[in-house]
């Protein structure tokens, strides 16, 4: 515990007295509710730049819209003589395009440890006596904040998409996104953790972002796949979110069960359909492994 | 009472390369501590080591009265830290960067108001606190950092070449900033700089080449150790004045660089008896004081920026094997 005596002065006022008597500042032993005060700091801190930095949310929602719009429209027709009458294509991709919303977001908000690391604001958290899993754990649960917010504004697009407007759907919608995009940002903090360079990450961004948005079924139904395609897609980790989300999204749709059983058949293993809560729990099981090495990645000293 | 900075046969090897060969020394509490040396010398290296950012390789070190290594997080809640890049977020303001300092601290959220009000005022940055960091000039940058690292009032600060790059009106008044604060707090300073001039503000310096301390001690005994101070003189007639020299006051001189040049003890005092007791006309007159760059350069035989040369390329080796964590 560090504290401070006061040092002796001559003739001062109230004012300067106040200003020259050191104030006393003991910094306490660690503690469990030290190192949540400082996953609380590092996680608004996420918050904070998110609320200044606009031009990220609006930019990385340029993407998610194109796919839907842009794409969803021009091969809608194309699209019609698979899709049942009643289900148009802009709904069949929507939850795969509501995941990839989330899915900049959340690997830019680990970029930012690169950048950190690059710009020093990184030392000044790895310096400090806090465990590094409070850090790791914060940094994460902002990234997850962050994106889900994106994927707020393009949960508030559904209506165009012909997707309703329930309740209870955007509840789950929204718990879903919530899952994904901590994964995401564990996914990207672990990458951040060995990368020096922001240009090595932006890379590696590249190399992994549109393979698994389009390995994850977002845009096709999963069965009836080449064999190669279909162990492909069962390797995809987006894959486990996707479906969840296509099924509820599908469970209020008005369309026969028929259409639900072609356009969403789930994710299957060998022709054994996965259940609803084992393929969050993967999703979250990932998740969790990816959060364990970045904190084992950030432990190590030089 | 003990020592503020312990350190025993420390060193560091990055793979074959070895920044910091079994170094020595101890800093007293409430000791201003300077580490002179060119950059790639160690001293980048050996205040990470101290700071907790790096583990020795062997030897070991102690600050604080803790133990770098195995009492890690002790040892972070007791010392602040200013690097030699800005370690601010540049989005944020100056305040919320303290704040953030603060709750990765733990500073108790009773002191932190009063403490922040305090710290920034020191270095005159309290009027600025709502600005975004982005704002400040480069000197403003520097001070936000020192009072950032004073913020959770530490024992011992770190100062990791306070003021370079920045210009020599900033670099003064960040040293009176510096100084306001010893005379405030019960602080040890320990900094490393490649300026000779900065290390003059130290109590006492170390000297350090190619990873290894050549010389500890205040900036006055290293300049005295190396000898007396070089007088010179232009005259109108320079084989008289030598003789004169000679004769009056037993002084061996010699002709450099068209100047009659001898070295005496405290030159300052000797010029007045010169101008009293010397026959020959004196032109104009010059006393050098040994200079802490003499000093360099007695101990390691080289001066600073020749030694800056050669390490450059080590350092480059060093740099692009291991990137900066």
């Amino acid at each position: 515990m560090a504290t401070k005596d006061i040092p002796a002065q001559d003739t001062i006022t109230d004012d300067e007295l106040a200003l020259t008597e050191t104030i006393r500042v003991a910094v306490p032993e660690r503690s469990v509710r030290h190192d949540l005060r400082a996953v609380s700091i590092v996680w608004r801190r996420e918050l904070i730049r998110f609320r200044t930095d606009r031009l990220r949310a609006i930019t990385s929602l340029v993407q998610p819209v194109l796919f839907l719009f842009v794409l969803g429209t021009g091969l809608s027709r194309l699209a019609s003589h698979g899709l049942p009458t009643g289900v148009d294509f802009k709904t069949f991709i929507y939850p795969g395009v509501l995941a990839m919303s989330v899915l900049f977001t959340s690997i830019f908000s680990a970029a930012s440890i690169v950048w950190d690391r690059e710009f020093g604001f990184l030392r000044e958290m790895l310096v400090a006596p806090v465990r590094r899993w409070a850090i790791v754990v914060g940094k994460c649960l902002g990234g997850a904040t962050v994106a889900t917010f994106q994927g707020l504004i393009f949960l508030a697009l559904a209506g165009v998409a012909h997707v309703p407007y329930d309740p209870l759907l955007l509840l789950t919608l929204v718990g879903e996104l919530l899952l994904l995009s901590f994964t995401l940002t564990a996914f990207g903090v672990m990458m951040a953790a060995r990368i020096k360079q922001i240009q090595a990450f932006m890379a590696l961004t590249q190399l992994f972002v549109l393979p698994l948005f389009f390995l994850s079924g977002a845009l096709y139904p999963l069965n009836g796949l080449p064999a190669w395609l279909t162990v492909l897609t069962r390797i995809d980790p987006l894959t486990y979110i996707v479906d969840p989300m296509r099924s509820a999204v599908f469970a209020h749709l008005p369309v026969s069960p028929l259409a639900v059983h072609t356009l969403s058949p789930g994710i299957t293993w060998f022709g054994w359909v996965v259940p609803l809560g084992l393929s969050l729990a993967i999703v979250a099981f990932m998740g969790a492994a990816m959060l364990a090495i970045a904190i084992a990645e950030f432990r190590k000293t030089e | 009472m003990t020592k503020a900075i312990s350190v025993s046969a420390l060193t560091k090897k990055y793979g074959e390369i070895e920044a910091v060969r079994g170094i020595d020394f101890e800093v007293a509490a409430g000791e201003t501590f300077g580490f002179l040396g060119p950059n790639g010398a160690g001293k980048s290296t050996t205040i990470k080591i101290l700071c907790t950012l790096a583990d020795p390789t062997s030897g070991s070190a102690r600050v604080a009265g803790h133990d770098v290594v195995r009492e890690r997080d002790t040892v972070r809640r007791n010392i602040g830290l200013v690097f030699q890049d800005t370690t601010l977020d540049n989005y944020l303001t100056g305040e919320q960067n303290l704040r953030f300092h603060a709750d990765l601290y733990g500073v108790p959220k009773a002191a932190f108001a009063p403490r922040l009000r305090q710290v920034l005022e020191m270095v005159g940055l309290w009027e600025r606190r709502g600005s975004v960091v982005a704002t400040y000039s480069g000197g403003m940058q520097r001070r936000l950092e020192i009072a950032r690292g004073l913020l959770h009032a530490p024992r011992v600060l770190f100062l990791d070449e306070p003021t370079v790059g920045l210009d020599p009106q900033t670099r003064v008044s960040i040293w009176d900033y510096i100084n306001e604060l010893k005379r405030r707090e019960d602080i040890t300073i320990f900094l490393t700089t490649h300026y000779m001039d900065e290390a003059e503000n130290c109590d006492r310096i170390a000297i350090i080449d190619h990873g290894q301390i050549v010389a500890i001690d205040t900036p006055e005994a290293l300049k005295a150790s190396i000898g007396k101070d070089r007088v010179q003189i232009s005259t109108a007639d320079d084989e008289a004045a030598i003789r004169a020299l000679d004769d009056v006051f037993g002084v061996d001189s010699g002709v450099h660089e068209g100047l009659v040049t001898f070295s005496v003890e405290s030159g300052e005092h000797f010029v007045p008896r010169l101008f009293a007791g010397m026959p020959v006309a004196i032109r104009s007159v010059s006393v050098s004081r040994p200079s802490l760059d003499d000093v360099f350069m007695s101990y390691t035989g080289k001066t600073i920026r020749d030694a800056e040369a050669s390490i450059g390329d080590r350092n480059r080796r060093i740099a692009t094997r291991f990137g900066r964590r």
